[in-house]
Protein backbone atom coordinates (compact mmCIF):
# COMPACT_ATOMS: atom_id res chain seq x y z
CA UNK A 1 0.00 0.00 0.00
CA UNK A 2 1.17 3.53 -0.74
CA UNK A 3 1.96 5.26 2.56
CA UNK A 4 1.35 8.97 2.74
CA UNK A 5 4.29 11.05 3.96
CA UNK A 6 3.32 12.74 7.20
CA UNK A 7 5.36 15.04 9.37
CA UNK A 8 4.69 16.23 12.91
CA UNK A 9 6.42 19.23 14.47
CA UNK A 10 6.33 19.71 18.23
CA UNK A 11 5.97 23.34 19.26
CA UNK A 12 5.33 25.36 22.43
CA UNK A 13 1.85 26.77 23.05
CA UNK A 14 3.32 30.27 22.78
CA UNK A 15 4.40 29.58 19.20
CA UNK A 16 1.06 28.17 18.09
CA UNK A 17 -0.43 31.31 16.54
CA UNK A 18 2.75 32.19 14.65
CA UNK A 19 3.14 28.65 13.29
CA UNK A 20 -0.49 28.39 12.23
CA UNK A 21 -0.26 31.79 10.57
CA UNK A 22 2.63 30.48 8.47
CA UNK A 23 0.44 27.62 7.21
CA UNK A 24 -2.39 30.05 6.51
CA UNK A 25 -0.12 32.36 4.54
CA UNK A 26 1.32 29.48 2.54
CA UNK A 27 -2.17 28.45 1.44
CA UNK A 28 -2.66 25.31 3.52
CA UNK A 29 -6.13 24.25 4.62
CA UNK A 30 -6.99 23.08 8.12
CA UNK A 31 -7.75 19.36 8.04
CA UNK A 32 -8.53 18.81 11.71
CA UNK A 33 -7.65 19.52 15.31
CA UNK A 34 -7.54 16.45 17.53
CA UNK A 35 -6.65 15.79 21.12
CA UNK A 36 -5.03 12.74 22.75
CA UNK A 37 -4.45 11.93 26.43
CA UNK A 38 -0.87 10.99 27.23
CA UNK A 39 -0.57 10.27 30.94
CA UNK A 40 -1.17 13.52 32.82
CA UNK A 41 -0.91 15.61 29.68
CA UNK A 42 -2.78 16.15 26.43
CA UNK A 43 -1.35 16.23 22.93
CA UNK A 44 -3.21 18.52 20.58
CA UNK A 45 -2.59 17.92 16.87
CA UNK A 46 -3.29 20.59 14.29
CA UNK A 47 -3.32 19.01 10.81
CA UNK A 48 -2.88 20.96 7.59
CA UNK A 49 -2.77 20.05 3.93
CA UNK A 50 -1.81 21.63 0.67
CA UNK A 51 -1.64 19.77 -2.65
CA UNK A 52 -1.83 16.43 -0.77
CA UNK A 53 1.12 17.43 1.41
CA UNK A 54 0.08 16.62 4.97
CA UNK A 55 1.68 18.31 7.99
CA UNK A 56 0.95 18.40 11.71
CA UNK A 57 1.74 20.80 14.50
CA UNK A 58 1.66 19.34 18.00
CA UNK A 59 1.44 21.07 21.34
CA UNK A 60 1.51 19.23 24.66
CA UNK A 61 -0.43 20.83 27.49
CA UNK A 62 -1.87 20.30 30.96
CA UNK A 63 -5.66 20.14 31.20
CA UNK A 64 -5.91 23.60 32.73
CA UNK A 65 -3.65 25.28 30.16
CA UNK A 66 -5.57 27.83 28.13
CA UNK A 67 -4.97 27.44 24.40
CA UNK A 68 -5.37 30.40 22.04
CA UNK A 69 -7.99 29.92 19.36
CA UNK A 70 -6.89 29.80 15.71
CA UNK A 71 -10.41 30.59 14.50
CA UNK A 72 -9.22 34.09 13.57
CA UNK A 73 -7.08 32.51 10.86
CA UNK A 74 -9.14 29.42 10.06
CA UNK A 75 -12.76 30.41 10.66
CA UNK A 76 -13.97 26.80 10.67
CA UNK A 77 -11.65 25.87 13.55
CA UNK A 78 -14.41 26.69 16.03
CA UNK A 79 -15.97 23.27 15.47
CA UNK A 80 -12.79 21.44 16.60
CA UNK A 81 -12.00 23.88 19.40
CA UNK A 82 -15.46 23.54 20.91
CA UNK A 83 -15.12 19.77 20.59
CA UNK A 84 -11.75 19.90 22.40
CA UNK A 85 -13.35 21.87 25.20
CA UNK A 86 -16.52 19.79 25.46
CA UNK A 87 -14.89 16.35 25.38
CA UNK A 88 -11.52 17.01 27.06
CA UNK A 89 -12.25 20.08 29.16
CA UNK A 90 -9.34 22.05 27.68
CA UNK A 91 -10.12 25.78 27.75
CA UNK A 92 -9.72 27.65 24.45
CA UNK A 93 -9.41 31.44 24.46
CA UNK A 94 -10.99 33.68 21.80
CA UNK A 95 -13.13 31.33 19.71
CA UNK A 96 -15.25 33.06 17.05
CA UNK A 97 -18.23 30.89 18.04
CA UNK A 98 -18.06 29.71 21.64
CA UNK A 99 -20.78 27.23 22.56
CA UNK A 100 -19.64 27.36 26.19
CA UNK A 101 -19.77 23.60 26.60
CA UNK A 102 -23.00 22.92 24.74
CA UNK A 103 -21.81 21.81 21.29
CA UNK A 104 -21.59 18.18 22.44
CA UNK A 105 -24.32 17.50 24.96
CA UNK A 106 -22.72 14.47 26.59
CA UNK A 107 -24.23 12.77 29.64
CA UNK A 108 -20.84 12.96 31.37
CA UNK A 109 -19.00 16.26 31.50
CA UNK A 110 -15.58 16.13 29.75
CA UNK A 111 -15.72 12.33 29.12
CA UNK A 112 -12.16 12.17 27.73
CA UNK A 113 -10.57 14.24 30.48
CA UNK A 114 -7.77 13.33 32.86
CA UNK A 115 -8.15 11.60 35.37
CA UNK A 116 -10.30 9.11 33.41
CA UNK A 117 -14.06 9.29 33.93
CA UNK A 118 -15.42 6.02 35.31
CA UNK A 119 -19.05 5.20 35.91
CA UNK A 120 -20.05 2.11 37.85
CA UNK A 121 -23.06 0.09 36.78
CA UNK A 122 -26.32 1.55 37.99
CA UNK A 123 -24.76 4.91 38.84
CA UNK A 124 -26.21 7.98 37.17
CA UNK A 125 -23.63 10.05 35.30
CA UNK B 1 -33.08 48.07 9.36
CA UNK B 2 -35.61 45.27 9.78
CA UNK B 3 -36.15 43.63 13.12
CA UNK B 4 -34.11 40.46 13.62
CA UNK B 5 -35.74 37.29 14.84
CA UNK B 6 -34.34 33.83 15.53
CA UNK B 7 -36.07 30.83 14.00
CA UNK B 8 -35.00 27.37 15.19
CA UNK B 9 -34.40 24.83 12.41
CA UNK B 10 -34.29 21.22 13.61
CA UNK B 11 -33.30 19.07 15.38
CA UNK B 12 -36.44 17.43 13.97
CA UNK B 13 -37.31 18.54 10.45
CA UNK B 14 -38.84 16.73 7.44
CA UNK B 15 -35.60 16.99 5.42
CA UNK B 16 -33.39 15.82 8.26
CA UNK B 17 -33.10 12.06 8.70
CA UNK B 18 -30.95 12.76 11.77
CA UNK B 19 -30.90 15.55 14.34
CA UNK B 20 -28.95 18.77 13.83
CA UNK B 21 -30.08 22.15 15.04
CA UNK B 22 -29.57 25.57 13.49
CA UNK B 23 -30.55 28.87 15.03
CA UNK B 24 -31.38 31.00 12.01
CA UNK B 25 -31.09 34.75 12.53
CA UNK B 26 -33.57 36.35 10.13
CA UNK B 27 -34.32 39.80 8.81
CA UNK B 28 -37.72 39.38 7.18
CA UNK B 29 -37.27 36.19 5.10
CA UNK B 30 -33.51 36.54 4.69
CA UNK B 31 -31.07 34.52 6.78
CA UNK B 32 -28.41 36.81 8.27
CA UNK B 33 -26.59 34.17 10.27
CA UNK B 34 -26.87 30.53 11.25
CA UNK B 35 -25.55 29.04 14.48
CA UNK B 36 -25.18 25.26 14.30
CA UNK B 37 -25.62 22.91 17.21
CA UNK B 38 -24.94 19.17 17.29
CA UNK B 39 -24.48 16.57 20.00
CA UNK B 40 -28.02 15.21 20.29
CA UNK B 41 -26.98 11.62 19.66
CA UNK B 42 -23.29 11.60 20.55
CA UNK B 43 -22.31 7.95 21.03
CA UNK B 44 -18.75 8.09 22.33
CA UNK B 45 -17.36 5.48 19.91
CA UNK B 46 -13.89 6.95 20.26
CA UNK B 47 -14.01 6.19 23.97
CA UNK B 48 -14.74 2.51 23.27
CA UNK B 49 -11.23 2.10 21.94
CA UNK B 50 -10.11 1.85 25.58
CA UNK B 51 -12.36 -1.20 26.10
CA UNK B 52 -12.03 -3.16 22.86
CA UNK B 53 -8.94 -4.81 21.41
CA UNK B 54 -7.66 -3.19 18.24
CA UNK B 55 -8.90 -5.99 15.97
CA UNK B 56 -12.35 -5.99 17.62
CA UNK B 57 -12.56 -2.23 17.14
CA UNK B 58 -12.92 -2.79 13.37
CA UNK B 59 -16.59 -3.62 14.05
CA UNK B 60 -17.03 -0.43 16.09
CA UNK B 61 -15.35 1.69 13.41
CA UNK B 62 -17.71 0.22 10.80
CA UNK B 63 -20.72 1.19 12.86
CA UNK B 64 -19.74 4.86 12.81
CA UNK B 65 -22.02 5.22 9.81
CA UNK B 66 -24.89 3.21 8.37
CA UNK B 67 -24.23 4.34 4.81
CA UNK B 68 -20.49 4.33 4.31
CA UNK B 69 -19.79 1.72 6.97
CA UNK B 70 -17.41 -0.21 4.75
CA UNK B 71 -15.23 2.86 4.15
CA UNK B 72 -14.94 3.49 7.90
CA UNK B 73 -13.91 -0.12 8.52
CA UNK B 74 -11.42 -0.11 5.66
CA UNK B 75 -9.91 3.23 6.69
CA UNK B 76 -9.46 2.05 10.26
CA UNK B 77 -7.85 -1.21 9.10
CA UNK B 78 -5.53 0.61 6.72
CA UNK B 79 -4.43 2.94 9.54
CA UNK B 80 -3.58 -0.01 11.78
CA UNK B 81 -1.80 -1.73 8.90
CA UNK B 82 0.33 1.38 8.38
CA UNK B 83 1.33 1.46 12.04
CA UNK B 84 2.10 -2.27 12.12
CA UNK B 85 3.72 -2.20 8.67
CA UNK B 86 1.51 -5.04 7.43
CA UNK B 87 1.79 -5.84 3.76
CA UNK B 88 -1.78 -6.49 2.70
CA UNK B 89 -2.25 -8.82 -0.31
CA UNK B 90 -3.07 -6.98 -3.53
CA UNK B 91 -6.28 -8.91 -4.10
CA UNK B 92 -7.60 -7.67 -0.75
CA UNK B 93 -6.73 -4.09 -1.67
CA UNK B 94 -8.63 -4.34 -4.95
CA UNK B 95 -11.63 -5.90 -3.20
CA UNK B 96 -11.61 -2.99 -0.73
CA UNK B 97 -11.71 -0.57 -3.67
CA UNK B 98 -14.63 -2.41 -5.26
CA UNK B 99 -16.67 -2.40 -2.04
CA UNK B 100 -15.70 1.21 -1.29
CA UNK B 101 -16.94 2.33 -4.70
CA UNK B 102 -20.17 0.39 -4.29
CA UNK B 103 -20.56 2.21 -0.95
CA UNK B 104 -20.14 5.50 -2.80
CA UNK B 105 -22.78 4.50 -5.36
CA UNK B 106 -25.11 3.50 -2.55
CA UNK B 107 -24.50 6.77 -0.69
CA UNK B 108 -24.83 9.06 -3.72
CA UNK B 109 -28.01 7.34 -4.95
CA UNK B 110 -29.50 7.56 -1.48
CA UNK B 111 -28.63 11.26 -1.32
CA UNK B 112 -29.98 11.98 -4.82
CA UNK B 113 -33.26 10.40 -3.75
CA UNK B 114 -33.44 12.40 -0.53
CA UNK B 115 -32.54 15.57 -2.40
CA UNK B 116 -35.29 14.97 -4.97
CA UNK B 117 -37.71 14.44 -2.10
CA UNK B 118 -36.54 17.71 -0.49
CA UNK B 119 -37.39 19.76 -3.57
CA UNK B 120 -40.66 17.90 -4.07
CA UNK B 121 -39.90 15.49 -6.92
CA UNK B 122 -41.18 12.26 -5.43
CA UNK B 123 -40.97 10.14 -8.60
CA UNK B 124 -37.30 10.89 -8.87
CA UNK B 125 -36.83 9.97 -5.23
CA UNK B 126 -38.39 6.57 -5.87
CA UNK B 127 -36.37 6.08 -9.05
CA UNK B 128 -33.08 6.81 -7.28
CA UNK B 129 -33.84 4.43 -4.43
CA UNK B 130 -34.97 1.71 -6.82
CA UNK B 131 -31.61 1.89 -8.60
CA UNK B 132 -29.86 1.92 -5.24
CA UNK B 133 -31.40 -1.49 -4.51
CA UNK B 134 -29.22 -3.02 -7.25
CA UNK B 135 -26.14 -1.77 -5.42
CA UNK B 136 -27.35 -3.05 -2.07
CA UNK B 137 -28.15 -6.44 -3.64
CA UNK B 138 -24.56 -6.70 -4.81
CA UNK B 139 -23.22 -5.74 -1.37
CA UNK B 140 -25.46 -8.32 0.27
CA UNK B 141 -24.56 -11.03 -2.19
CA UNK B 142 -20.81 -10.54 -1.82
CA UNK B 143 -20.48 -9.64 1.86
CA UNK B 144 -23.66 -10.91 3.49
CA UNK B 145 -24.73 -7.45 4.69
CA UNK B 146 -26.72 -4.64 3.13
CA UNK B 147 -25.82 -1.95 5.65
CA UNK B 148 -22.99 -3.29 7.80
CA UNK B 149 -20.77 -5.47 5.66
CA UNK B 150 -18.19 -6.77 8.16
CA UNK B 151 -15.98 -7.72 5.22
CA UNK B 152 -12.85 -5.85 6.25
CA UNK B 153 -10.31 -6.88 8.85
CA UNK B 154 -6.82 -5.88 9.85
CA UNK B 155 -4.55 -7.69 7.39
CA UNK B 156 -7.03 -8.02 4.52
CA UNK B 157 -10.64 -8.93 3.93
CA UNK B 158 -12.86 -11.75 5.19
CA UNK B 159 -14.49 -12.72 1.91
CA UNK B 160 -13.38 -13.15 -1.65
CA UNK B 161 -15.39 -12.56 -4.82
CA UNK B 162 -14.80 -15.21 -7.47
CA UNK B 163 -13.50 -14.07 -10.84
CA UNK B 164 -16.67 -15.42 -12.47
CA UNK B 165 -18.80 -13.29 -10.16
CA UNK B 166 -16.63 -10.27 -10.90
CA UNK B 167 -17.17 -10.81 -14.65
CA UNK B 168 -20.93 -11.04 -14.13
CA UNK B 169 -20.81 -7.94 -11.94
CA UNK B 170 -19.08 -5.94 -14.70
CA UNK B 171 -21.87 -6.95 -17.11
CA UNK B 172 -24.48 -5.89 -14.51
CA UNK B 173 -22.77 -2.51 -14.30
CA UNK B 174 -23.94 -1.75 -17.84
CA UNK B 175 -27.56 -2.02 -16.70
CA UNK B 176 -26.76 0.06 -13.62
CA UNK B 177 -25.08 2.72 -15.77
CA UNK B 178 -28.11 2.84 -18.06
CA UNK B 179 -30.51 3.37 -15.15
CA UNK B 180 -28.23 5.98 -13.58
CA UNK B 181 -27.96 7.79 -16.91
CA UNK B 182 -31.75 8.11 -17.08
CA UNK B 183 -31.84 9.39 -13.52
CA UNK B 184 -29.01 11.88 -13.79
CA UNK B 185 -30.35 13.25 -17.07
CA UNK B 186 -33.41 14.42 -15.14
CA UNK B 187 -31.32 15.83 -12.29
CA UNK B 188 -29.04 17.73 -14.64
CA UNK B 189 -31.38 18.80 -17.43
CA UNK B 190 -34.83 19.29 -15.95
CA UNK B 191 -35.70 22.99 -16.00
CA UNK B 192 -37.66 23.00 -12.75
CA UNK B 193 -34.77 21.32 -10.88
CA UNK B 194 -32.24 23.71 -12.37
CA UNK B 195 -34.45 26.64 -11.47
CA UNK B 196 -34.80 25.38 -7.88
CA UNK B 197 -31.07 24.78 -7.32
CA UNK B 198 -29.16 27.30 -9.44
CA UNK B 199 -27.64 30.22 -7.47
CA UNK B 200 -28.95 28.80 -4.20
CA UNK B 201 -26.51 28.31 -1.30
CA UNK B 202 -23.51 29.53 -3.26
CA UNK B 203 -20.05 29.31 -1.73
CA UNK B 204 -16.97 30.59 -3.55
CA UNK B 205 -13.90 28.47 -4.24
CA UNK B 206 -11.79 30.43 -1.74
CA UNK B 207 -14.39 30.19 1.01
CA UNK B 208 -14.90 26.48 0.42
CA UNK B 209 -11.15 25.86 0.61
CA UNK B 210 -10.37 28.03 3.63
CA UNK B 211 -13.43 26.94 5.61
CA UNK B 212 -12.37 23.32 5.25
CA UNK B 213 -14.97 21.98 2.81
CA UNK B 214 -14.29 18.46 1.58
CA UNK B 215 -15.80 15.98 -0.86
CA UNK B 216 -18.54 17.02 -3.31
CA UNK B 217 -19.12 20.14 -1.18
CA UNK B 218 -15.58 21.31 -2.04
CA UNK B 219 -15.53 19.92 -5.57
CA UNK B 220 -18.82 21.66 -6.36
CA UNK B 221 -16.96 24.93 -5.79
CA UNK B 222 -14.04 23.94 -8.00
CA UNK B 223 -11.71 22.67 -5.23
CA UNK B 224 -10.29 19.45 -6.69
CA UNK B 225 -9.58 17.62 -3.43
CA UNK B 226 -10.03 13.85 -3.52
CA UNK B 227 -8.15 11.61 -1.11
CA UNK B 228 -8.21 8.74 -3.59
CA UNK B 229 -5.55 10.75 -5.42
CA UNK B 230 -3.15 9.99 -2.53
CA UNK B 231 -3.14 6.44 -3.91
CA UNK B 232 -4.07 4.49 -0.78
CA UNK B 233 -5.13 0.86 -1.19
CA UNK B 234 -5.25 -0.07 -4.85
CA UNK B 235 -6.22 3.42 -6.04
CA UNK B 236 -2.67 4.12 -7.22
CA UNK B 237 -3.20 1.36 -9.80
CA UNK B 238 -6.35 2.96 -11.21
CA UNK B 239 -7.06 6.03 -13.31
CA UNK B 240 -9.23 8.45 -11.41
CA UNK B 241 -10.87 11.49 -12.92
CA UNK B 242 -11.78 14.01 -10.19
CA UNK B 243 -15.18 15.55 -10.97
CA UNK B 244 -15.49 19.26 -10.23
CA UNK B 245 -17.93 22.05 -10.96
CA UNK B 246 -17.28 25.73 -10.64
CA UNK B 247 -20.50 27.49 -9.61
CA UNK B 248 -20.49 26.43 -5.95
CA UNK B 249 -24.28 26.32 -5.62
CA UNK B 250 -26.72 23.50 -4.81
CA UNK B 251 -26.94 22.56 -8.49
CA UNK B 252 -23.15 22.18 -8.72
CA UNK B 253 -22.99 19.94 -5.66
CA UNK B 254 -25.80 17.84 -7.13
CA UNK B 255 -24.05 17.68 -10.51
CA UNK B 256 -20.77 16.54 -8.92
CA UNK B 257 -22.48 13.66 -7.11
CA UNK B 258 -24.46 12.70 -10.22
CA UNK B 259 -21.29 12.54 -12.33
CA UNK B 260 -19.33 10.73 -9.63
CA UNK B 261 -21.69 7.78 -9.98
CA UNK B 262 -20.07 7.03 -13.32
CA UNK B 263 -16.56 7.57 -11.93
CA UNK B 264 -17.33 4.86 -9.39
CA UNK B 265 -18.59 2.34 -11.93
CA UNK B 266 -15.52 3.10 -14.04
CA UNK B 267 -13.22 2.43 -11.07
CA UNK B 268 -15.05 -0.83 -10.32
CA UNK B 269 -14.58 -1.94 -13.94
CA UNK B 270 -10.88 -1.06 -13.81
CA UNK B 271 -10.45 -2.88 -10.50
CA UNK B 272 -12.29 -5.98 -11.78
CA UNK B 273 -10.03 -6.02 -14.83
CA UNK B 274 -6.79 -5.59 -12.91
CA UNK B 275 -7.43 -7.61 -9.75
CA UNK B 276 -4.74 -10.27 -9.35
CA UNK B 277 -5.28 -13.80 -8.08
CA UNK B 278 -3.87 -14.65 -4.68
CA UNK B 279 -4.56 -14.61 -0.96
CA UNK B 280 -7.00 -12.15 0.59
CA UNK B 281 -5.41 -11.76 4.02
CA UNK B 282 -2.24 -12.21 6.04
CA UNK B 283 -1.82 -13.39 9.59
CA UNK B 284 -1.47 -10.48 12.01
CA UNK B 285 0.72 -10.85 15.08
CA UNK B 286 1.67 -8.30 17.71
CA UNK B 287 -0.03 -5.04 18.52
CA UNK B 288 0.16 -1.52 17.07
CA UNK B 289 2.88 0.69 18.51
CA UNK B 290 2.95 4.13 16.92
CA UNK B 291 0.56 6.58 15.34
CA UNK B 292 -0.87 7.36 11.91
CA UNK B 293 -3.37 9.74 10.35
CA UNK B 294 -5.18 7.54 7.82
CA UNK B 295 -7.01 9.63 5.26
CA UNK B 296 -9.52 8.20 2.81
CA UNK B 297 -12.25 9.49 0.51
CA UNK B 298 -15.62 8.69 1.98
CA UNK B 299 -18.71 9.44 -0.18
CA UNK B 300 -19.06 12.79 1.63
CA UNK B 301 -15.38 13.65 1.44
CA UNK B 302 -12.12 13.33 3.28
CA UNK B 303 -12.28 11.02 6.28
CA UNK B 304 -9.46 10.96 8.87
CA UNK B 305 -8.88 8.15 11.33
CA UNK B 306 -6.09 9.14 13.72
CA UNK B 307 -4.86 6.03 15.50
CA UNK B 308 -2.30 5.74 18.24
CA UNK B 309 -1.13 2.54 19.89
CA UNK B 310 1.35 1.79 22.68
CA UNK B 311 2.22 -1.82 21.88
CA UNK B 312 -0.71 -3.31 23.79
CA UNK B 313 -3.92 -4.78 22.37
CA UNK B 314 -5.75 -1.57 23.31
CA UNK B 315 -5.23 1.61 21.33
CA UNK B 316 -4.48 4.80 23.22
CA UNK B 317 -6.59 6.89 20.87
CA UNK B 318 -8.90 6.62 17.92
CA UNK B 319 -9.97 10.01 16.64
CA UNK B 320 -12.41 10.01 13.75
CA UNK B 321 -12.74 13.27 11.82
CA UNK B 322 -15.73 12.84 9.58
CA UNK B 323 -16.47 14.93 6.46
CA UNK B 324 -19.75 16.30 7.77
CA UNK B 325 -18.05 17.79 10.83
CA UNK B 326 -15.70 19.79 8.65
CA UNK B 327 -18.47 20.70 6.19
CA UNK B 328 -20.48 22.46 8.92
CA UNK B 329 -18.54 25.78 8.80
CA UNK B 330 -18.96 25.99 4.97
CA UNK B 331 -22.67 25.25 5.49
CA UNK B 332 -22.93 28.22 7.83
CA UNK B 333 -21.37 30.41 5.13
CA UNK B 334 -23.79 29.06 2.46
CA UNK B 335 -26.76 29.93 4.64
CA UNK B 336 -25.72 33.54 5.25
CA UNK B 337 -27.85 35.67 2.93
CA UNK B 338 -30.16 32.94 1.67
CA UNK B 339 -33.97 32.92 1.81
CA UNK B 340 -35.62 30.98 4.64
CA UNK B 341 -37.43 28.75 2.11
CA UNK B 342 -34.06 27.64 0.68
CA UNK B 343 -32.61 26.48 4.00
CA UNK B 344 -33.80 22.83 3.77
CA UNK B 345 -32.34 22.38 0.29
CA UNK B 346 -29.04 24.03 1.24
CA UNK B 347 -28.65 21.94 4.40
CA UNK B 348 -29.28 18.77 2.43
CA UNK B 349 -26.88 19.82 -0.33
CA UNK B 350 -23.84 19.09 1.86
CA UNK B 351 -25.23 15.55 2.40
CA UNK B 352 -25.04 15.81 6.19
CA UNK B 353 -24.40 12.55 8.00
CA UNK B 354 -25.02 13.20 11.66
CA UNK B 355 -24.48 9.56 12.52
CA UNK B 356 -20.85 9.99 11.41
CA UNK B 357 -20.52 13.36 13.09
CA UNK B 358 -21.86 12.04 16.39
CA UNK B 359 -19.45 9.08 16.40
Amino acid sequence: MTAELQSTTNIEVGHLIGSVERFRNEGYRLVQIGCTKTGELYEVNYSFEKDYHFENLRITVHGETEIPSISGMFWGAFIYENEMHDLFGIPVRGMNIDFKGTLFRTAVKYPFSQPPVTITKGEKP
Amino acid sequence: MSRQIIVPFGPQHPVLPEPIHLDLVLEDERVIDAIPSIGYIHRGFEKLVEKREFDQYTYIAERTCGICSFVHGATYCQGIEQIMKIDVPERAQFLRVIWSEFSRLHSHLLWLGLFADAFGFENLFMGAWKTRERVLDFMEETTGGRVIQGACKVGGVRRDISNERLDAMVKDLDTLDREMKELTTVFLQDDSIRHRLRNVGTISRDDAYHLGAVGPTARGSGVAIDMRKTGYGAYHRLNLHVVTDSCGDCYSRCAVRAKELFTSTDLIRQAARKIPDGPIDVKVTGAPDGEYFMRAEQPRGELVHYLKGNGTKFLVRSRIRTPTLTNIPPLVRMLQGCELADVPVIVLSIDPCISCTER
